[in-house]
Formats: structure tokens, C-alpha cells, sequence
């Protein structure tokens, strides 16, 4: 039962990364290429129409972990207190720009709205980065030090940053060099699947070159995604034990693998959603091998004391999630049923589209 | 530890009163949106088409707004709030994942439907994704309702030895004797907050003599649905709902209606008059005799607790604010009962569009309701203190006790900047949408 929740749990927040990714991506691409008003306008456009309704993922992802693995979401929810609430407040920033800009009609205006679109969303890519590297690296449970604990065992609470900014230290900060990699790969990532999308969905004058520039960032992923196994590695000895117990998870990093082979020959396809795929592929791989790796446990510990979360001592009583299990079945197939009418009734380039006045 | 829970209490007060301005309105609005479809369905007269488009672009506002502070509810559970939601999740995380599942999905996924839609789906189909965005909206108010009443009134559970709360019961929770009354009584009031809302928007056409034939419909709808809901709030289901706190939670009741001493010879009612903690009486008292035995058991010697009869920890820790709360609930309640059925009365006569005095009254009445809306859930949630799961776990010991309040200060401060301008973004947007007026094709 915790093992089809954490399933469940984990799909839902991929679809998360996958579906408001693109729209972070998009404020990112926005940030750094749209130059001309026209472009600037509908690559907004592009974010702007699907952004809440992406949203509404996170909603259900933090709802079902609430109810699956209570204990799991009151101990990393209160310890990462304050970059959670960074991210709520990007959240909010960000929708106030994308909702602002097309609301009075001068240049600083809708400048300013751009640039706090932009940079939220690429804070935000941060954020959710470095929190996949805190995840994978783990924390100070219990916040033991010198002998005693000042929580909890499952309790623990993060500084922004720590003065060594090292991950090998017991008591590391949110943001540490190792983290810190991870969160650039989260952009990067963002980057490419926000330019496919946009490609997709726009016919903007900069989508050729978008185009280059996801191959680039390609190559830049291929970069820190090396640089980031290495300092795993040297992080954690044991980080790839469990592909080599269980080879059949060897299946996620492929995906990986796959979506960035696939990025490299991006010029070459005719439809624009062959790259969306593959970065897809990507974001999907990504996630789901750092999840493989560290399973069952979801939360792993920096001190020998205290041991780490995992998917078992975290979970709700047998009872509640069989009983989930009976409507959470009907509400995912409901939840793909619209989601499959409303994308047929939205595809297409946005430009393009007619909005039934 | 007390500014601790100080401090996490007002951030959560005030992140849930701003969130709950949006979904208030748009409960009620989806069910005028539907009305007003379903009449150009039946009728085929262009303006109730134009009618429910105008409202579903004030909804989709309130709908957007509603997200981006509803999220920041969702995580309070887990950011301020560890120590309950660890406790207590494997139950009330079921309603609120429930929420998201059934009912935030629909309503999403179904409001874009309309928005774009149209065309692509033809009438009958149009008329199909407003009832559904309406059945999302009001599921999100059952299951957060459920929530809350196992909050109110626990049910279907078991306290395992480590202290946590688990689930025994699913259908408990759905059949809990609070949620029926709370939650009926919730969607009249958000009725009635959509009513004003859309009555206010007539009486503001009629009145600058612009698009006056929508203002026209949108303040005689507004009205009838008014009447209709306002008296609904109040009877049945207001009183159905104080019986409850009655029978489930006594001290609480006293405190609501300010009764210090218990009376022998039944309770009275009191319309006016200032809690005075200190001498532990009512200030400048305004009461009628016995009427409160009377509403409560029917009959008027019957006595009702007063706060001398529970132990002092087990009294709210806000008294005055409950008072307060609840008298201003009840009182605007009255006014609006008043109001809305002078402006029958005179839609009746055929006059009410020539009234330029109760044309004004209504228009400027729409923050009323929301306060009353509000009032009604502070009543409810300061009432529900000194627990967090009444009668089981007092609200001191669900508090993040990894989060200092420094912390919360802070993040408190920072919701407060925040909200000013998603506030001042929600004005703007809204008071365009009016401005352009139901005819107009842009959003």
C-alpha cells in the first residue's frame, strides 16, 4: 500500500514538473531571448493561458502526500520552513507578473512585469532544484550535534545557508555546492523544455533560434549532470547500490539518457512535438532515478544516529490508505480523462487559435 | 512558545481570511452562471448568454486568486502546523486530498472548457461545463467542509498509543452530524455573497445609465436569489447550526451568545452590549428575556450553560472576539433579510429601477456579506479553541515545533506584503471586467 502511494505520489509530481516546468521554462527563455514586443507578448500568452490549471497538480500531489505519509510531510515541510515559503511567494509574484503585463499598455510596465515573470520562474526552477538536492542528500534528523538532539528524530530545521556551504558537513544548509549543482540542472532543464514549448505552441520569430539554444543547453546538462553524479558519488559512496541490487531500475536513468540523445538532434525534426517529448523524457528520468536510488527511503539522514525517513515509518495506517486507494483509483482516471479533452480542445499553436467569441 | 503560537495563528488567520474572499464568490456565482445559461438554453434571449459569460470572467479572477492563496493553505499544514498534521493527517489529509482530486480538477479543467469552448462544443455542451465547474466548486466546499467538522466534531477515528489520530470509519466522515448544517449553511452564505455581488453590479449600471438593460437583469436576478438565500442562511440552516454547537460544544455556545452566568429560569437573548472580561459581565446590555431556551429547545424556562459552568481552559481564549464575531454574523445577516426584501417588495411594484436609494443601499452593501462570511467562520474556528480537534488536542500542541517565531514573523510580514498587491491586482482586474461591461468580447 505505501509502495502504489509513493507510486502514485511520485507521478503526480512529475506530471507537476512536466506541465508547469514548461511554463517556469518559458518565463526563463522569456527572461534571457524574447526581445521584440511581439514575441514577448505571446511567449507570456503561452504561460499565461496554462499556468493555474498546471498548478492545480501541485495542489493534488501535496493534498495525497498529506494524506499517504503524514509524518514525512510534517517533517520536511516545517524543516525547509523558509525556502517552502520562498517558493510560495514566487509562486504568487510570479502569477501577479504574468496576470499585470497585459493590463495597461506602455513599455515600463509591461517591462517590469516581464522581468518579475522571468526572474521568479527562474528562482523557482532554482528552488525546486536545490529541494530534489536536499532530498537526495539528506538532512540533520533530530538536528543532532555534540551528543544530544534539540528535536524530534523526525523533526529538523534548515538555515538558508551554512557557512562551509558544504554538503559533508553534518548539519548542511539548504544551499551547499551540492544543491546548488543539482539546482542548476533543474534550470537548464526548465530552459530546454520551456523553449521546446514554446516552439510548440507559438509561432514566434525566435523559435529558430530557440532551437540552438536548447542544443546548447543540452550540452551544458550533459556537463552538470556528470559533475553531479561525481560529487554524489563522493557525497554518498552507496548513492547507485540500488540500481546494482535491483538492474530493472537502470530503466529511469535510460529514459534520461534517451531524452537528452534525443534534444542533441533537435534541428533535424519536422514536428514541433518530438523535442517536447524528449525533454519530457527528461524531466521524467530525472526525478524518477534520483527517487529509485535513494527508495524505499525518501529523506535520508546526515547522522548515524537518527534514521532516515522512508516510505514505511512515514506512512498513514493501513486502513486510511487502502480506503484512499478505492477513490484515489476513480479520481486518477477522471483526472486523465479531463486532462486528455482539455488539451485536444486547446492544441495548437496559440497564436493561431480562436478563442470561440 | 506562547508568541509561537501566537504568531502562527495570526499567519493563519490571515492567509485563510484573504484566501476565502475568492472561493466565497465563486460558490455562489457558479450557481447564477448556471441559472443564467440554463435560461438562454431555454429561451434563447442573447443577453443570458452574454450574462453568464461576463460572470465566468469575474469568476475566472476570483478563481486564479483563489489558487495562488489556496496553495499557500495547503503547505501551512505542513510549514506552521507539523506537529497536527503529523498527528492528525492520515485522517483530515483524506477530505483535503479528496479536494484537490475531485473537485479542483473539475473545476479547473472545466472552467477553461467554457472560457474557450464555445464554439468548439455547441450549446448544450457549454451549458454542461458550467454545471460541472458549479458541481467542482461546491465539492471543494463539502470536502473542505469535512475537513472541518472532523476538526468541530471528531468522528470515525482511534488514538494510537503514540498519540496519533487514525482512521477507523471513511464514511464517519462524511456523515458526521456537523458537516450536513455547516455545510449547507456555508453555501447559502456564499450565495448570498454572490447575490449582492451580482445585484450590486445591476445597481451600478442602472445607476450611471450604462448597459442599463443588463443592469436590469443582473439586479433583478440578484435579488430574487438574494431573498432566497439570505432567509436560507438564517433559517434552516443558521439555526440548525447552533443547535449543534449546543449539543457538541457548550462552552462555546456561551460564549458566542455572552452569557456569563447561567440563568435558572431560561436564557435570555442578547441584541446589544460588550464582553467585560474583567468583571466577567455583558457592558451596556441590550437582552430579551428567555428567548434563547426558546430558539434553542423550545421552550422558555429550559436553562442553558453559562461560562460559569466550565473550567477556564476549557473556555475559547478569545471570548470577546467569538462574541463579537458571532454578533456581527448575525446581525448583518438581519440587515441583509431586510434589504433584500424591501428590494422585492419594490421589484414587485414594478419600481425598484427608478429607486435610486435602495439602488445605492445594494451597491454599496458588497462588502457586507463578505464580512458576515467571514464572521461566520471566525465564529465557527474561535469557537472551536482552545483545540484543534475539539475536546482532543489542544491547538498549543500542534504547532511546528521546529519553527521558531521569528520565523513566522517574518514569513507573516512577507504574506502581508504580498497580498497588498495581489489585492490591488484583483481590484484592477475586476473593476476593468465591470468597466467593459458584458458586451464586450475581450478578456
Amino acid at each position: 500500500m505505501e509502495l502504489f502511494w509513493f507510486i502514485i505520489i511520485a507521478l503526480i509530481l512529475v506530471v507537476f514538473f512536466i506541465l508547469d516546468g514548461y511554463d517556469f521554462g518559458t518565463g526563463i527563455i522569456h527572461l534571457f531571448y524574447a526581445k521584440k514586443e511581439k514575441d514577448k507578448e505571446v511567449i507570456a500568452k503561452s504561460a499565461g493561458l496554462f499556468w493555474d490549471s498546471n498548478e492545480v497538480w501541485l495542489v493534488a500531489a501535496g493534498g495525497l502526500l498529506f494524506m499517504a505519509f503524514p509524518t514525512f510531510y510534517a517533517s520536511v515541510f516545517s524543516g525547509f520552513y523558509l525556502p517552502l515559503i520562498l517558493v510560495l511567494w514566487l509562486i504568487i509574484f510570479r502569477a501577479i507578473g504574468l496576470e499585470f503585463r497585459s493590463q495597461f499598455n506602455f513599455q515600463m510596465w509591461k517591462d517590469i512585469w516581464d522581468t518579475s515573470f522571468g526572474v521568479s520562474s527562474l528562482l523557482l526552477a532554482l528552488f525546486f532544484g536545490i529541494a530534489l538536492g536536499n532530498i537526495v542528500r539528506g538532512v540533520n534528523l533530530g538536528g543532532f550535534e555534540n551528543g544530544t538532539s534539540i528535536h524530534e528524530p523526525h523533526y529538523f530545521f534548515l538555515p538558508l545557508w551554512d557557512a562551509s556551504f558544504s554538503p559533508l558537513t553534518t548539519h548542511p544548509g539548504v544551499i551547499d555546492w551540492f544543491t546548488l549543482i543539482i539546482g542548476f540542472i533543474s534550470v537548464v532543464t526548465l530552459a530546454i523544455h520551456g523553449a521546446n514549448w514554446i516552439v510548440l505552441k507559438t509561432n514566434s520569430s525566435i523559435n529558430k533560434k530557440l532551437k540552438t539554444v536548447a542544443f546548447r543547453l543540452n550540452g551544458v546538462l550533459v556537463l552538470l549532470t556528470i559533475i553531479s553524479l561525481i560529487s554524489w558519488k563522493t557525497i554518498n559512496p552507496q548513492s547507485f547500490a540500488n540500481f546494482s541490487d535491483r538492474p530493472y531500475l537502470l530503466i529511469f536513468p535510460l529514459i534520461y539518457l534517451t531524452g537528452i540523445i534525443g534534444t542533441f538532434f533537435i534541428s533535424r525534426f519536422k514536428n514541433d512535438t518530438i523535442p517536447f517529448t524528449f525533454s519530457t523524457l527528461i524531466i521524467f528520468g530525472g526525478i524518477t532515478s534520483s527517487l529509485a536510488s535513494l527508495f524505499p527511503v525518501i529523506l535520508p539522514s546526515t547522522n548515524s544516529i537518527h534514521p532516515a525517513l522512508t516510505i514505511y515509518n512515514t506512512s498513514a495506517s493501513n486502513y486510511g490508505l487502502s480506503v484512499a486507494s478505492g477513490w484515489g483509483v476513480i479520481g486518477l482516471i477522471l483526472l486523465l480523462v479531463y486532462f486528455i479533452v482539455q488539451k485536444r480542445l486547446m492544441k495548437g499553436k496559440i497564436d493561431d487559435m480562436d478563442y470561440g467569441h | 512558545m506562547e508568541d509561537m503560537i501566537f504568531y502562527d495563528r495570526l499567519q493563519f488567520a490571515f492567509t485563510i481570511t484573504f484566501h476565502y474572499v475568492f472561493p466565497q464568490l465563486t460558490m455562489g456565482l457558479s450557481l447564477m452562471i448556471v441559472y443564467f445559461k440554463w435560461r438562454y438554453l431555454r429561451e434563447k434571449v442573447e443577453k443570458y448568454n452574454d450574462a453568464a459569460k461576463f460572470f465566468m470572467k469575474i469568476f475566472a479572477i476570483n478563481f486564479t486568486m483563489g489558487v495562488v492563496t489556496g496553495i499557500p493553505m495547503e503547505f501551512q499544514f505542513g510549514t506552521n502546523w507539523a506537529k497536527f498534521s503529523e498527528l492528525t493527517g492520515s485522517i483530515i489529509g483524506q477530505t483535503l486530498a479528496m479536494e484537490g482530486l475531485f473537485s479542483f480538477f473539475l473545476e479547473s479543467s472545466f472552467l477553461v472548457l467554457f472560457i474557450f469552448g464555445e464554439k468548439r462544443l455547441g450549446q448544450k455542451l457549454h451549458f454542461l461545463t458550467a454545471v460541472l465547474v458549479f458541481l467542482g466548486s461546491w465539492a471543494s466546499g463539502w470536502f473542505i467542509l469535512a475537513t472541518n467538522a472532523w476538526m468541530q466534531h471528531p468522528v470515525g477515528y482511534e488514538i494510537l498509543e503514540n498519540g496519533k489520530f487514525v482512521l477507523t470509519n471513511f464514511k464517519a466522515l462524511f456523515t458526521n452530524p456537523w458537516l450536513l448544517p455547516a455545510f449547507l449553511h456555508n453555501q447559502l452564505a456564499s450565495v448570498v455573497t454572490s447575490a449582492f455581488v451580482v445585484a450590486s453590479i445591476g445597481a451600478f449600471y442602472i445607476l450611471r445609465n450604462k448597459n442599463v438593460e443588463f443592469g436590469k437583469l443582473f439586479l433583478k436576478t440578484g435579488v430574487i436569489f438574494g431573498l432566497i438565500s439570505s432567509i436560507l442562511v438564517a433559517f434552516p440552516t443558521g439555526d440548525w447550526n447552533a443547535k449543534n454547537v449546543v449539543k457538541y460544544q457548550p462552552a462555546a455556545f456561551a460564549a458566542m451568545e455572552g452569557i456569563f452566568e447561567t440563568e435558572e429560569a431560561g436564557a435570555e437573548i442578547v441584541l446589544i452590549g460588550q464582553p467585560n472580561m474583567v468583571e466577567k459581565k455583558l457592558d451596556n446590555k441590550i437582552a430579551v428575556p428567555n428567548i434563547l431556551s426558546f430558539l434553542t429547545y423550545q421552550d422558555w424556562n429550559k436553562q442553558i450553560a453559562g461560562m460559569d459552568q466550565f473550567e477556564e481552559d476549557e473556555l475559547p481564549d478569545n471570548i470577546p472576539a467569538l462574541y463579537y464575531s458571532y454578533h456581527i454574523m448575525v446581525g448583518l445577516g438581519t440587515i441583509f433579510i431586510g434589504l433584500m426584501s424591501l428590494a422585492a417588495f419594490f421589484l414587485w411594484r414594478k419600481k425598484l429601477y427608478t429607486m435610486n436609494g435602495i439602488l445605492w443601499a445594494i451597491m454599496f452593501m458588497v462588502p457586507f456579506p463578505y464580512i458576515a462570511n467571514l464572521t461566520g467562520w471566525y465564529t465557527a474556528e474561535l469557537g472551536r479553541q482552545p483545540y484543534l480537534v475539539y475536546g482532543l488536542l489542544r491547538t498549543s500542541e500542534g504547532i511546528s515545533p521546529n519553527v521558531s517565531s521569528g520565523n513566522t514573523l517574518f514569513t507573516l510580514l512577507g504574506f502581508v506584503a504580498l497580498y497588498m498587491l495581489l489585492g490591488l491586482l484583483f481590484l484592477v482586474l475586476v473593476g476593468k471586467t465591470i468597466h467593459q461591461g458584458p458586451k464586450s468580447q475581450t478578456h
